[in-house]
């Protein structure tokens, strides 16, 4: 049975959403959209940001559950989720320790890999190893041992920010001082040609699923900020054009890397599908973008679910203690 | 739906007009989402300390319209805007030299709505505007939207170049382009808080006429000086070639979205039927309640309240320049909101923003300023909304951020 509030007969949600993460703007839209879709489907629902108030908010006014939809450091880090274990409240989404793994692409990346999972070759450099060491012999070294292109990102941050696919040696510092900006750590990875996807990854009461992958065919070619929050930027193909044995390939290692992350309810694995049909995971995403423009949301529709059913019975997963 | 070119999310994609394809969403807008949270020392908006304000003297004033003409104040009204506070505008604009009749004044939604109707009725796409290096980011957009280009002239700290104004018209005439206007804000400008020295404005003034080229005098901030006032308006000097912008957003409070225009007979008659198909009328009660409070206020006071604050916010935003960032240069404005500051070579404000967002503090980056890509290496500080306090404490969050920056260009130089 689902708790119901004491006030009135209605699941009583509490959607976090905001922080002051570099993602806070997607954070509001993708709390705002979850909360009406939760309204829909019938919740009682309050969005709030997670402040200096929470705490004593939560004790006052307690709800049945909480959908944390914090993007970035704040919401995807572990440190919020663990707070929120405290409270005895239950939420939705991965816990503390294991959104601590999945967030951090260089660990996620060794987890995945642990449990057969390929993964492009990467190399993670604080940025502190390129100031005691000499920065032009790392990058030179970097450049000998990668072959062009490569993809410089933070090794914690999210909507593509600081990111840059690197085609040249000459490239290659600006690409790091971008993504320095964003984490003390980066990740050098080699760049795989192929088809971009994103795979959605759901427990709706018998164990994760994946939904329809997205395929992402960008207009201009990356998929950075711009072109995931502006409609139009990209062509979505849902579910991707893949061959049935590639698709079911792909299914089953997004599920494979949720799992091996320990993750729960709900992520999102993006991966490449090299011309030879072969996947490779990317990162994982402990809470992903569920803006109008994001993934999940276009998973779940071709999937024939509505938004406000899959999130409404991602809350009651939370309720159960299941997923 | 899916179909054989996917699904782009914007079914209307192919029905846009041109000028729309550069409405986009911006990573560096995203990232100023972080100012609405208290635990973020915001140098980045212009926002006037409307907290100075009495609100009781508004209260009084709205109850006293309500009371005497509340029926007018919530209906339609005409396109030129209210005659009273016409009269009124009349009064203000002469504080700086200005002579004008009310026929010749046009109320609007905020002055950034003047100049949209300014720019609706003069620009064509291609055509170029002429403005201040750096410019404001406002206006910048509205000339973006109408697919002109914005020719930045040199400025210095006594404003706009008259040397640079006559070589950039040259080298725009030698390219064959058509220059509409010189669009420029004279007085503590946005974003270099520089004042257009008063010698330069009759030589501004002859260039233009000299080239038939009409002059757009945006002057939000000219009553908020500190000590001395500014020059009189190039409007006061040229009725017939300069459109003069004004708005009380700054001297009383923004919320209210009231703005005018002074412009020649035939411009105004333009604005008149461009307002009407625009808005119908602007808004009969924001303008009838500011009338309200310049009749029955010490509006002159309260202006120099204003004065008062934002001087002291500007000492304690150069004092923390001083003790934090002493090698920086910065502008030293004699009055408005604006610090424009110039960062190291090679170091560039846009990429550095999310560091400062880590670091609890935001600043408007240099290149918003420019229409060309320029200004990298400048960030402005709006001084006007913070404490003194944490006027300090972000200009110390600054240094952290520019100080980290500066290590990591060190690290990869």
């Amino acid at each position: 049975m689902i708790p119901k509030s004491k006030q009135d007969d209605k699941f009583r949600i509490l959607v976090l959403a905001g922080g002051i993460s570099h993602e806070r703007d997607v954070s509001l839209k993708s709390g705002r959209r979850v909360a009406d879709a939760l309204t829909e489907k019938g919740a009682s629902v309050i969005l709030r940001e997670p402040d200096a108030g929470l705490l004593e908010n939560l004790q006052n006014d307690r709800p049945d559950v909480i959908w944390p939809v914090l993007h970035g450091a704040t919401g995807e880090d572990g440190a919020l989720r663990d707070v929120l274990a405290l409270t005895g409240i239950p939420f939705v989404g991965a816990t503390g320790s294991a959104a601590r793994l999945a967030w951090d692409k260089s660990i996620a990346k060794i987890l995945v890999a642990n449990a057969g999972i390929q993964t492009p070759a990467s190399i993670t450099l604080p940025r502190d190893s390129f100031r005691e060491l000499d920065a032009e012999g790392v990058l030179k070294a970097i450049s000998e041992s990668m072959s062009f292109p490569v993809v410089v990102k933070p090794a914690r941050s999210g909507s593509a920010q600081g990111v840059t696919i690197v085609r040249s040696q000459e490239q290659l510092s600006r690409a790091m001082i971008d993504a320095y900006v964003y984490c003390d750590v980066a990740i050098i990875e080699k760049f795989v040609e192929g088809t971009e996807l994103a795979v959605s990854v759901v427990d709706l009461g018998a164990g994760p699923i994946a939904l329809p992958a997205v395929e992402i065919v960008p207009v201009g070619g990356n998929y950075g900020y711009q072109e995931r929050y502006t409609p139009g930027e990209a062509s979505f193909f849902v579910p991707a054009r893949l061959s049935k044995p590639v698709a079911e390939t792909v299914a089953k290692m997004a599920i494979q890397a949720h799992e091996s992350l320990g993750l729960r309810h709900l992520s999102r694995i993006d991966m490449i599908v090299d011309a030879k049909g072969t996947p490779w995971f990317l990162e994982a995403n402990v809470l992903p973008g569920l803006t109008e423009t994001s993934l999940l949301p276009q998973a779940v529709i071709a999937s024939g679910h509505s938004l406000g059913e899959v999130y409404y019975s991602l809350a009651e997963a939370a309720v159960r203690g299941r997923g | 739906m899916t179909n054989n070119l996917g699904n782009n999310l914007d079914p209307w994609l192919d029905s846009y007009a041109s000028r729309a394809y550069e409405l986009s969403v911006s990573e560096v807008r995203a990232l100023f989402a972080v100012v609405s949270r208290p635990e973020v020392v915001s140098l980045a908006g212009g926002m006037p300390y409307v907290s100075a304000l009495p609100k009781d003297v508004l209260a009084k004033s709205y109850e006293s319209l309500m009371s005497k003409k509340g029926d007018l104040a919530i209906q339609y009204s005409g396109g030129q805007g209210d005659l009273t506070l016409r009269d009124q505008v009349r009064e203000l604009m002469a504080l700086e030299g200005i002579k004008s009749s009310v026929e010749d004044i046009v109320m609007t939604t905020g002055s950034q709505h003047g100049l949209e109707l300014l720019s609706g009725i003069f620009l064509d796409q291609g055509d170029v505007v002429l403005a201040e290096g750096p410019s404001y980011v406002g206006a910048l957009g509205i000339f973006r939207h109408y697919q002109a280009h914005v020719e930045h002239v040199y400025t210095d700290e006594n404003g706009l170049s008259p040397e640079a104004l006559e070589e950039a018209i040259e080298r725009m005439k030698e390219a064959g382009r058509t220059i509409k206007f010189l669009y420029l804000v004279p007085n503590f400008a946005n974003p270099s808080g520089v004042t257009l020295a008063a010698e330069r404005r009759p030589k501004i003034i002859d260039i233009c006429k000299k080239h038939h080229i009409l002059i757009l005098e945006d002057n939000p901030y000219g009553l908020l000086y500190f000590d001395k006032p500014v020059p009189g308006a190039l409007r006061s000097l040229d009725e017939d070639g300069v459109v003069y912008l004004g708005s009380f957003s700054k001297i009383l409070a923004p919320g209210f979205r009231v703005g005018y225009v002074l412009a020649p007979p035939a411009i105004r008659d333009k604005l008149v039927l461009a307002n009407e198909s625009a808005i119908l009328c602007p808004s009969a009660f924001s303008q009838m309640l500011i009338s309200e409070y310049l009749a029955n206020s010490d509006w002159q006071d309260q202006i120099n309240t204003f004065r008062g604050v934002y001087r002291e916010r500007k000492d304690a935003a150069l004092g923390a320049m001083k003790e934090f960032l002493p090698k920086l240069h910065t502008t030293e404005p004699d009055g408005g909101f604006y610090l424009w500051i110039t960062l190291p070579d090679g170091m560039d404000s846009k990429a550095m923003l999310p560091l400062a967002v880590t670091e609890l503090v935001a600043y408007t980056p240099g290149t918003a300023f420019y229409g060309d890509g320029t200004g990298q290496n400048k960030l402005r500080i709006c001084y006007s909304y913070p404490t003194p306090e944490r006027i300090r404490l972000g200009i110390q969050r600054l240094s952290t951020v520019i100080n980290r920056q500066s290590d990591l260009l060190n690290t990869f130089s």
